[in-house]
């Protein structure tokens, strides 16, 4: 058994295949409650793989294979027949290009709490209130609840895919390049709702923007080729790097 | 090298051109023929009478109208919700590796004669109607079940091409909110195609409307409006095939007049199926 006292997620020995590429390499390491916690590396560094693993998205790919444990609160979720949608009810993941779905935004939103058996008009009306306040998007959109989401620009469609997950009333939200090809008043709203957001979930976000992963993050890791280069706190990690890969990446370097 | 080049040019735009000239003539040959006698009877009697007696000058198509109207509605009846489940199956559930074997094969239907499929309904269908559900077995719901088996290529490989054409981001997305699945096609993936799910729907209907050979074989082509799923009926189609051998004068004019009608519902199906693609 593994000590979950103080962690919510605990990776050990992670390995992952697409065929015969090795995208994960041996990664072990543990996630707080209510942290933000920023993984940063270059394309290809296995970043994004990762976050498929933790809500078992990485089951739709071909030819994928994993090894070694995932913990959520203790519970082993990596094993064949652990339920995997609630699991991703839980690990809400936001997807690093927002594809709002081609309905309204309040349909975009109610969708998730609806296949969760939440079907009462009042109680979906107050859920998505609450979820698009929380990212920011409320006051721009209030007034248009009921057309296509396809209409809000990419910055106000990235929220709206952050909102949504918000709704499914998620305990961990896994970020994926949240904010690339925004502008900065985008990216510094995304940025503050997600230290609004800490207080009542765990965040994982993945970044190349180092500076995003500066400003936002606590912990870090950083990730080179699927493997984990260096762990720490974040303050720690940008101001003395312990290992030289990582002051070149951070120092913009390469990657 | 440059007179080449526009030697092909010209030919191809002739060949393209003399290919809508085709069209055009057909439309203006059977508005010319048919014409006349809509103008002779008044439209309203043409279409609004069911009384058929050329010999005699009575030219109502009513009946006729009625049973294209009613035969294709059952072939959609039977044909959409099978045809739809199968492109749902292929399209979503299946290997692609056997969807890539079983597209074709089904969009092989399409090229099976209809004579065949007539064939096949005289055989076999239509005594096992007479023996189980009673009547002479020609009839309205032989006709249907045959058109809805014909239909089904048209609406599933139009199906399948519609549900594959909507982007693997919003399944993603879907599953990523952690919807089932099953949840994902019925709530994402099917609103998202729905357009071209019409489409095909349209298209198949157009094909069940013109369809003349294997309803000829199978419906009993008795001039009535049908009081029930057995009688036998005669369409619009087969009437012009049956009677336009013999046909001469007025009552030559008023096949062609039929057809006009034809053309008419086939156009307003089909440019509704256009209007439905192109509206995303």
């Amino acid at each position: 058994m593994v000590a979950v006292e103080n962690s919510k997620i605990i990776i050990q020995q992670l390995t992952f295949f697409y065929r015969d590429f090795r995208a994960l390499d041996g990664l072990s390491l543990e996630i707080c409650p209510h942290e933000i916690f920023g993984f940063m590396g270059p394309a290809k560094s296995g970043k994004t793989t990762l976050l498929r693993v933790l809500n078992r998205m990485s089951d739709l790919i071909a030819g994928a294979r994993v090894e070694g444990k995932v913990w959520l609160d203790g519970e082993d979720i990596l094993q064949p027949d652990y339920d995997v949608v609630n699991l991703r009810r839980r690990m809400g993941l936001v997807l690093s290009v927002p594809v709002p779905l081609p309905r309204t935004i309040f349909e975009n939103l109610a969708l998730a709490p609806r296949l969760f058996g939440k079907r009462k008009r009042g109680e979906l009306e107050e859920l998505v209130e609450q979820s698009l306040v929380a990212a920011q998007l409320w006051d721009e959109v209030k007034d248009r609840l009921h057309e296509s989401a396809l209409k809000l620009s990419g910055g106000q469609q990235q929220r709206l895919c952050l909102a949504r997950t918000l709704a499914m009333q998620p305990e961990v939200i896994l970020l994926d390049e949240p904010t690339s090809g925004l502008d900065p008043i985008s990216t510094a709203k995304i940025e503050q709702t997600l230290s609004d957001l800490k207080k009542d979930y765990t965040i994982i976000l993945v970044s190349n923007n180092t500076q995003q992963i500066a400003r936002v993050t606590e912990r870090v890791a950083f990730l080179l080729m699927g493997e984990l280069v260096e762990l720490g706190n974040t303050a720690q990690v940008f101001t003395v790097p312990q290992d030289k890969r990582t002051e070149d990446y951070i120092s913009g370097r390469f990657g | 090298m440059k007179s080449q080049e526009k030697l092909v040019e010209g030919v191809l735009l002739l060949l393209a051109l003399s290919a809508i000239a085709s069209l055009a003539l057909i439309t203006i040959f059977i508005f010319l023929e048919g014409f006349p006698l809509i103008l002779h009877t008044g439209l309203q009697k043409f279409i609004l009478s069911s009384h058929w007696a050329p010999t005699r000058g009575h030219f109502g198509i009513l009946a006729m109208i009625i049973s294209s109207i009613l035969v294709t509605l059952g072939a959609m009846v039977l044909g959409v919700p099978f045809g739809l489940a199968c492109a749902i199956i292929l399209a979503e559930f299946s290997p692609p590796r056997l969807t890539r074997i079983l597209k074709p094969t089904l969009e092989l239907l399409a090229g099976i004669p209809s004579v065949v499929y007539g064939f096949l309904g005289v055989i076999w269908l239509v005594p096992l109607i007479r023996t189980y559900l009673g009547g002479p077995g020609l009839s309205l719901l032989t006709g249907a079940i045959i058109l809805g088996i014909m239909v089904l290529p048209t609406v599933i490989s139009i199906s399948i091409d519609a549900l594959t054409a909507v982007p693997d981001m919003y399944r993603q997305g879907s599953i990523a909110l952690g919807a089932t699945h099953w949840q994902t096609v019925q709530r994402v993936v099917l609103p998202a195609a729905r357009s071209g799910i019409i489409t095909a729907i349209i298209l198949g209907m157009g094909r069940a409307i013109g369809e003349t050979m294997a309803v000829i074989m199978v419906a009993g082509n008795a001039l009535q409006i049908p009081r029930s799923l057995l009688d036998p009926v005669r369409t619009l189609t087969s009437n012009i095939a049956l009677e336009l051998g013999y046909a001469a004068g007025r009552h030559r004019e008023a096949l062609f007049a039929t057809g006009i009608v034809l053309f008419v519902m086939i156009m307003i199906l089909n440019l509704t199926a256009t209007f439905l693609a192109r509206r995303r």
